[in-house]
């Protein structure tokens, strides 16, 4: 049967590109940041990758795991992710050194509103890794100035897993307002003890209706610190979630990232919160 | 296209070797292992001539007919997605060298299939398919290969199961479209509708009468008929919102409790499409091959978030199938993820019927 549905011919979704391991910084306990290279010239790296957008990593023999971007793709064909090792892919990442070599597809998924980001003032909330996708958004504002107040509320356990702290002070040189807080304080922790909603506290929000909320982390923390978004006045379609469920073809093709209404890997990662109010109560869906 | 044209019985076997001179690889209903499954065939008596099925929840039994017709049955166990779609596809490979690892989409070898027998639901499950693999962003190359070069012989259903609901799918009985060459069985033969230009190239010089205004009626009358069977109903009516309502209906716990979660209705369902991809690789992993399998939502392991699987029971795995079926599919593709034809009732070991369980699950809750 002739089903041809488009004009070019399209690209096979399994394309895998071959990517050389530059460094790997230490982040926090189990989390660094590796940096990627193409290993193959010519490829337009200008156009891989919006803030909020995601790569599958891919190690042979053990799989491949999304992870999302942790800064926006410029033109020198390298790439930032921050890690956490948990399962079986991202172990195998935490093994190489620098000039082995991964694959990679992508970059896939919806990333964060940047025409939204333009023009409002924009409250970023992370929880945990949670920051890594945000962070790749902080880069696009400190490289694209709105004139308009953005801030980032940070949320970890404790004082060390505060994720990229050496670059809070770079970041408020860019005018970005930063606060934090951690669930369990140490000793010499000087900051606010808490779960990272009641940030909002702190924040002066005057124009709830010109502003944007732009969360990731925790299932948990993110439906409550939507919760709060809409108790200070802010539209359930200006709030967006970067959602997680464990992806395998990242391209809307395998069924495994569903959720409700969703699949996640094409539909998402970045969903509008009233894209999700629907479901999100309803336990296991 | 043509007028509808008469394909005499005796002229039957011709059709197919006029596909295999023209390098088609024939795929057909067969009788194997007590039921009508599809296989490749070199000549029409392979075909299950003289057998039809007897279907009821968990239930299917080959019986004879005695009559000499060729497509007097349901569906079986088998539908066309594994050929489109095959349970087990390599995808890619990985071969490390001097210089590290080297990538490649594995193509693979593409068919010239002829699929003869394919029900209107069939068609339908096809389309659904399309969308998913083809109408949604990324287009499923290997997909899109083996479906531009299969010819679709569609015939229309004479003789429905008691597990079918087309009817309330609008998905049949009848052969509307989506297909190269469409079939009606009559005593004395077939009506034959051309639907394409390569259908119309399988009949290319072949002497074949018009088929009269009697035996238009006649086939006519067998889809009527067959419609007229059908006794199962699915009322579709807002049925995506009155499903999505009753996500905390208590009937998700009662099914759970009989559901095996053995995955039979997702294999047999000729629209679902999840697969996952596993690693395949030699002992010091040198050459590695990636590997895609036909997945279900009902396995435990199939939604997985920090570690932990999303629905860890079985009443949520149904859920979780049911409404992506009936309900979340029109959020996704624009349209139902079921043709109604009653696979899943049949095929199910403790007979679910998802058109019993949709009415209780609409129900108001005590």
């Amino acid at each position: 049967m002739n089903v041809s549905s488009n004009n070019t011919p399209p690209v096979s979704p399994w394309t895998t590109r071959p990517l050389v391991l530059q460094s790997r910084r230490p982040e926090t306990p189990g989390v660094e940041t590796f940096e990627f290279a193409e290993a193959t010239s010519g490829i337009a790296t200008g156009a891989l990758g919006l803030p909020g957008q995601f790569n599958m990593l891919y190690v042979p023999g053990y799989g491949e795991a999304a992870i999302s971007l942790s800064a926006p793709a410029d033109n020198s064909g390298r790439h930032l992710h921050t890690i956490r090792t948990v399962g079986n892919v991202t172990q195998a990442l935490f093994r190489l050194q620098p000039g082995e070599m991964v694959g990679c597809r992508g970059p896939f998924g919806t990333g964060w509103p940047l025409e939204a980001c333009r023009e409002n003032e924009v409250v970023m909330i992370g929880g945990g890794i949670g920051l890594a996708p945000l962070r790749s958004l902080i880069g696009w504002f400190r490289a694209n100035p709105t004139g308009h107040r953005v801030s980032v509320l940070l949320g970890a356990r404790s004082p060390e897993h505060l994720l990229y702290q050496p670059e809070y002070r770079d970041w408020e040189a860019s005018g970005i307002q930063v606060h934090c807080t951690v669930d369990r304080a140490t000793p010499s922790w000087q900051g606010h003890v808490g779960v990272v909603l009641t940030l909002m506290d702190r924040l002066s929000l005057p124009n709830p209706r010109n502003t944007i909320v732009l969360i990731c982390g925790p299932e948990i923390m993110m439906r409550y610190s939507a919760l709060e978004a809409l108790e200070r006045g802010i539209p359930a379609d200006r709030i967006w979630l970067s959602i997680e469920r464990h992806m395998n073809c990242a391209v809307g093709l395998c069924g495994r990232c569903q959720w409700g209404s969703h699949l996640i890997c094409a539909r998402g990662p970045v969903l509008r919160y009233d894209q999700l109010v629907h479901q999100w109560n309803v336990p296991a869906l | 296209m043509k007028e509808p044209l008469f394909l005499p019985r005796e002229e039957f076997p011709t059709l197919i070797a006029r596909l295999l001179d023209q390098g088609y690889r024939v795929i057909a209903p067969t009788v194997d292992q007590g039921a009508i499954v599809y296989a490749e065939i070199q000549s029409v008596d392979s075909l299950p001539r003289g057998w039809t099925d007897e279907q009821q929840p968990g239930r299917y039994r080959l019986k004879e007919t005695g009559n000499s017709r060729c497509f007097d049955f349901a569906v079986g166990p088998h539908s066309w997605k594994q050929f489109l779609f095959p349970p087990l596809q390599r995808i890619s490979t990985a071969i490390k060298g001097e210089t590290g690892w080297t990538f490649a989409v594995h193509e693979p070898e593409i068919h010239r299939y002829a699929f003869l027998g394919v029900r209107a639901c069939e068609l339908a499950g096809m389309r659904v398919q399309d969308r998913v693999f083809l109408e949604r962003g990324y287009v499923d190359t290997a997909y899109e290969a083996r479906r531009q070069a299969s010819l679709v012989i569609a015939v229309n259903c004479a003789v429905p199961s008691a597990n079918c609901f087309c009817t309330s799918m609008q998905t049949g009985p009848r052969c509307e479209g989506g297909y190269d060459l469409a079939l009606t069985e009559l005593d004395e033969g077939f009506v034959l509708e051309v639907g394409s230009a390569a259908g119309a190239d399988v009949l290319a010089d072949w002497d074949l009468q018009q088929a009269s205004a009697e035996r238009m009626a006649a086939s006519r009358e067998v889809s009527l008929n067959a419609a007229r069977s059908i006794q199962k109903t699915l009322d579709t009516q807002d049925l995506r919102d009155r499903l999505m309502a009753q996500l905390e209906h208590p009937h998700w716990q009662e099914v759970g409790e009989r559901c095996l979660s053995c995955t039979n209705c997702t294999m047999v369902c000729p629209t679902c499409f999840c697969s996952h991809v596993t690693e395949v690789s030699d002992l010091d992993q040198q050459n590695v091959e990636r590997e895609r399998r036909w997945d279900s939502c009902f396995h435990l392991d199939f939604s997985m978030l920090h570690g932990r699987p999303v629905r860890n029971d079985i009443r949520s795995r149904y859920r979780q199938w049911l409404t992506h079926k009936l309900a979340t599919w029109h959020d996704q593709f624009g349209e139902s993820g079921c043709v109604g034809c009653g696979r899943c009732i049949t095929w199910c070991p403790v007979g679910i019927d998802l058109t019993v369980e949709v009415k209780e699950l609409c129900r108001d809750q005590p």
